[in-house]
């Protein structure tokens, strides 16, 4: 019969082979992997993204509301799966046009793709709101010393949105490490889908579960503490916010 | 999670409709139609009459799923978010600790960890197998409802927990002074204020639980996530009945959007 001594057997959790430890962790590596990357990504197409946002034409603007409009509207898990399905044949296709055939893409890079395109929206917005937060005045100041736009933008856009910018990055980055826990639903070997194969194949599901939601709760809060250290860094020097 | 971040990850306006009509926007939508009409054209589309009661069963599964775990949720959110505010140190310790797990950790690791963890679990205690719940505990729903439920009650807590500090002293310290006793002070002022200051986050809230709804579909849960994923198995078309489900999801966060906006226009507010 079921007691506490029979139902917890630590040993499954064993780095070694017959224990899914070391499975386990590298599960987690990847995952990380794929949050640092698509973070990284979704950063990148973010300032673009607030820059056109904001700066940018008619058209510009308008596909740009388009884009962030559809991936808040639309869950992650439906975008992940035509983001990977679409991007994965489309990549396909065009080195076929090339003529190089059909190209075996990583999951790694597939899974950052995807996070990567979805965080880029949100970051989008982010960053738009940082940016818009920035007094105008500021921004004229240096257009009037004669800096040219992308000195503008080195110099005194971006170094003043960041304090704006910050707490809501942060939470951007912790979703984008909880989001890599979606791409187990496509088959990527990633933690969350790692678990369950352990659990699975032991039927220890409480353990192994336990286990990854431990470590998924170290990541956030280690990363809680560094964006401790971020936050007081840029924020220095600034009225505490009300 | 503050107001912006909600805003950045859920849809909570739609796009104005002031200047529809520039000329670029003219020649966006003329190339927007001709995607659509291809889509419509050269992609197969003869698997929807077949599926479409399925369909509609899906989209009410999600809606109920959306509504009962919101509600819940909420219920659930507003003494998480008292007692951090006012509780003795063990509910304070408690709530912030359960709050930090559950935003800490993916949703579909607590919906796994609930059905696949405890749902093996509860078969081997004969008297829970004896119990009048074991006909519920089978299924797999009540699984989805708690992990949501919860899930809703944590994000929602924090914000409920915002609200209630930030509801100014004076109008509490002057309910006090009419001599309410602290449970009508709480049912009179506090609560009614702390819902008040909470309802603009609540349209982002809900949207985003619309945008967790479809995972329940992997403890089999048939919502319209589930049945478009029968499509794609019986038929084999990739990215028709992913594109319809976006459509889907798509059409039901305008309905929340606009639903939302009408309620809380309904609602006086000072100086708006």
């Amino acid at each position: 019969m079921a007691d506490a001594g029979s139902l917890i057997n630590w040993s499954l959790l064993a780095l070694e082979p017959p224990g899914w430890g070391g499975v386990m962790l590298a599960g987690l590596w990847q995952s990380l992997q794929i949050a640092v990357g698509g973070y990284a990504l979704g950063l990148i197409l973010g300032t673009g993204g607030a820059m056109g946002k904001l700066y940018g034409g008619p058209v510009t603007k308008d596909l740009l509301e388009v884009y962030t409009t559809l991936v808040r509207a639309v869950p992650e898990l439906v975008l992940i799966l035509i983001l990977y399905y679409a991007g994965t044949d489309v990549l396909n296709q065009l080195s076929a046009l090339v003529g190089f055939g059909p190209v075996d893409i990583s999951g790694l890079a597939a899974g950052i793709f995807v996070i990567g395109v979805v965080q880029g929206a949100y970051s989008t917005e982010v960053l738009r709101g940082a940016i818009k937060a920035v007094p105008a005045g500021q921004m004229e100041a240096a257009r009037a010393y004669g800096m040219s736009p992308f000195q503008v933008m080195r110099r005194i856009t971006l170094p003043a949105m960041l304090p704006h910018a910050i707490p809501g990055l942060s939470n951007l980055w912790l979703i984008a490490t909880k989001d890599t826990a979606l791409l187990a639903v496509v088959g990527f070997s990633e933690l969350t889908l790692v678990t369950r194969q352990a659990a699975g194949s032991t039927k220890a599901y409480l353990l192994f579960f336990c286990a990854a939601g431990v470590l998924y709760l170290m990541i956030t809060l280690v990363s809680n503490v560094l964006i401790g250290f971020i936050e007081r860094h840029y924020r220095r020097g600034m009225a505490r916010a009300a | 999670m503050s107001d912006p971040t909600i805003t950045a990850l859920a849809l909570t306006d739609l796009p104005t409709k002031k200047s529809i009509f520039k000329p670029h926007r003219i020649v966006l939508m003329a190339i927007a139609a001709a995607v659509v009409f291809c889509i419509v054209w050269f992609m197969r589309w003869d698997w929807v009459p077949e599926y479409s009661d399925r369909l509609a069963d899906g989209v009410g599964m999600t809606l109920i799923m959306l509504a009962s775990t919101s509600i819940l949720g909420f219920l659930l959110a507003v003494p998480i978010g008292l007692v951090q505010v006012t509780g003795p140190w063990p509910l304070k310790m408690l709530a912030q600790v359960f709050c930090t797990v559950i935003r800490g950790t993916p949703l579909l690791l607590q919906l796994w960890l609930l059905y696949y963890g405890l749902g093996s679990l509860f078969p081997q205690f004969p008297e829970i197998r004896n119990s009048f719940l074991w006909p519920y505990l089978r299924e797999s729903w009540p699984y989805g409802v708690v992990a949501l439920t919860l899930s809703f009650a944590a994000y929602e807590g924090e914000v409920m927990r915002g609200a209630f500090a930030g509801v100014p002293s004076g109008e509490l310290e002057a309910a006090r002074a009419y001599g309410m006793s602290p449970f009508t002070v709480f049912r009179r002022i506090w609560l009614p204020r702390a819902v008040h200051r909470a309802l603009p986050t609540l349209t982002g809230e809900t949207v985003l639980q619309l945008k967790a709804t479809p995972l329940v579909a992997t403890i089999t849960v048939i919502d319209v996530y589930a049945i478009i994923s029968q499509v794609r198995q019986k038929t084999y078309l990739t990215y028709e009945p992913l594109l319809l489900l976006a459509l889907i999801y798509l059409c039901l966060t305008a309905i929340l959007v606009v639903g939302f906006r009408y309620f809380e226009s309904k609602i006086p507010t000072r100086g708006a």
